[in-house]
């Protein structure tokens, strides 16, 4: 079996990332100048992280020195900060309600798009209209509810407090959709005419042609879970629960002038999704892409 | 009753599909569509979380409406999007448009614009925040003095904390939106520029003629996403004013925020879950007013 061919969007993000834009023949406007300037404005993204890594191996004295390379460089600061036991327990908590939030997006979402791509059955659409309703509402008008429901039923402080709204989301919904709309349905005939049931139809035949675009969902998910700051803020308050977000906020006001620790807090929380980002850039660029193109 | 195995192909789809959506369906109604009309409903009650809940009428939205500080936060929340906005994607389309033309290095340079977008809002906010110090702290002032420029007052004044605080949220979203256009650019056909080239068309023109109005699709899907996520900032003015949230003065809370202490500071929930109802509309009123005005027109 090959994976579909019309896959318009996958096939965009590979010609982004197969070569660098078809040659134009251009009045001579110094190609060497739009070089110059395109790689010194990418040197200025990059400066605040620059800064912030700098700063982070600096000793204290060092700190209002804008030197980008530390005289001394020392490790004491992360020494300091990963001493604070708090911060195993801020990243655990985050990574934990990340990675089961994915999982369960990439489980339910595509259960759901698959359903609604491939199935005929009445209410179909109505389904579909709701769900993708949902995208109207702001979080900000859900916390409130959120808040009293996990008060309620004693949500308030658990790691299922943090993640039960993200368990399921109408983006990863409609994307999932949009992906199996593409698998044909004569390979779903065949395996229904090779005696599966509807289950291992959908996990071993379908989910598997859509890989590249539960890859694309499990990015932004997981991205945007490990960075979710306002619902955690607002379900946490012993310090134990707190996510990485969260707990950086409540360290930084802390140490409130020694802003070296503060650095280094900041670069222990952002330098996993960093160094993800270095190792897997092509394949996160064209998450990114599919994700945004069809969603 | 029926037997699952007496039933036709179609009808077992039937049971299959609902025995797929079963939980699911369970998940919206409870997570989405019940706190969605539990809002509205706390709209028009008056409750502090400990007392009894009151009917209020529309008290809090005329409470709203008489509130000073809530027009403040309002023509914040809209001074983010104007600017936020706009800056965000002519910078964004201005790379984009370049970076396509360029091979040396690309991939690396793409990397470099696309960093930032890989990180969390509340480190960055504090990273800037020290940007922002005066001297002998903050970067920025002490890269003017050091050329001996004025110093500038960053997120103590009320006219600079604003877009102070902007500058991280558009920087941060800065490297995706580069990537969509880039998409959105390698899908013109060739052949069109081609065809523009045998016209004689000026690079100018190429790009006012067949560039933009071909990537229009792109440009909607940027504009509505962008702005939606400017009229919910919130990440970085609370890190980024943690002593006086949003300040100083109210110059820089934008309504999340304001949402936010008056639901958990306040504890005042019917007039937070207004508010919450304000920005709901906010929200719609402009989405639908983006994607009318950019409507293809016969």
């Amino acid at each position: 079996m090959t994976a579909p061919a019309t896959d318009a969007p996958r096939a965009a993000a590979e010609a982004l990332l197969r070569s660098p834009g078809p040659v134009r023949r251009r009045v001579a406007a110094g190609p060497a100048v739009r070089w110059l300037v395109l790689f010194a404005g990418g040197v200025a993204m990059v400066a605040p992280l620059a800064y912030m890594l700098s700063t982070s191996l600096k000793y204290p004295f060092e700190v209002y020195n804008l030197n980008l390379i530390p005289e001394e460089p020392t490790l004491d600061n992360y020494r300091d900060v990963l001493s604070d036991r708090r911060f195993g327990w801020w990243f655990f908590n985050s990574l934990l309600v990340a990675t089961l939030t994915t999982v369960s997006n990439l489980f339910w979402d595509s259960l759901v798009g698959y359903t609604l791509a491939k199935f005929r059955f009445r209410f179909r659409q109505v389904v579909f209209i709701a769900i993708l309703s949902t995208l109207m509402i702001p979080t900000e008008m859900l916390v409130i509810p959120w808040y009293l429901m996990s008060q309620q039923f004693g949500w308030l402080n658990t790691h299922w407090g943090i993640m039960f709204p993200g368990l399921m989301t109408a983006f990863g919904v409609f994307l999932m959709r949009q992906f199996f709309q593409t698998v044909p349905d004569d390979f779903l005939e065949a395996a229904r005419i090779d005696g599966l049931n509807e289950f291992q139809i959908w996990w071993r035949v379908a989910m598997p042609l859509v890989r590249p675009a539960l890859a694309a969902l499990a990015i932004f998910v997981f991205l945007g879970n490990w960075t979710a700051f306002i619902w955690p803020l607002i379900v946490t308050n012993d310090q134990h629960m707190y996510t990485l977000p969260v707990g950086l906020t409540t360290f930084s006001v802390e140490q409130s002038v020694q802003w070296e620790l503060i650095m280094t807090g900041a670069a222990v929380s952002v330098l996993p999704t960093l160094v993800v980002f270095l190792v897997f850039q092509r394949f996160i660029i064209r998450g990114v892409v599919m994700a945004g193109l069809k969603g | 009753m029926t037997r699952y195995s007496a039933l036709t192909v179609r009808q077992k789809q039937v049971v299959w599909a609902w025995g797929f959506l079963a939980v699911p369906v369970v998940f919206y109604v409870v997570i989405r569509f019940y706190p969605t009309a539990q809002a509205f409903v706390l709209a028009f009650m008056e409750w502090n979380l400990l007392g009894t809940r009151r009917w209020a009428g529309l008290d809090n939205f005329a409470r709203l409406w008489a509130d000073p500080v809530f027009w403040q936060v309002f023509r914040n929340t809209f001074v983010y999007l104007l600017l936020g906005t706009p800056a965000s994607l002519v910078l964004a389309f201005a790379v984009a448009f370049h970076l396509d033309r360029v091979r040396f290095m690309h991939g690396a340079i793409r990397a470099l614009y696309f960093l930032p977008f890989m990180t969390s809002a509340v480190a960055m906010a504090w990273v800037w925040r020290w940007f922002y110090q005066p001297v002998p702290i903050g970067l920025f002032n002490n890269a003017l003095a050091t050329l001996g420029i004025p110093q500038i007052r960053f997120l103590n004044s009320t006219t600079n904390a604003l877009p102070a605080i902007l500058a991280p949220a558009i920087w941060a979203g800065l490297g995706f939106q580069i990537i969509i256009f880039m998409a959105g650019l390698r899908a013109i056909p060739r052949s069109y520029y081609e065809a523009a080239r045998i016209d004689g068309l000026s690079g100018w023109a190429t790009l006012t003629r067949i560039t933009i109005p071909l990537l229009k699709p792109t440009i909607v899907f940027l504009v509505v996403f962008s702005s939606i996520g400017f009229l919910r900032i919130f990440d970085q003015v609370f890190n980024m004013t943690t002593n006086d949230p949003g300040g100083p003065l109210n110059a820089s809370k934008p309504m999340v925020l304001m949402i936010y202490q008056t639901a958990f500071s306040s504890f005042d929930m019917g007039y937070a879950a207004a508010q919450t109802v304000v920005l709901f509309l906010v929200l719609l009123a402009v989405s639908l007013a983006q994607l009318w005005l950019m409507r293809d027109r016969p």
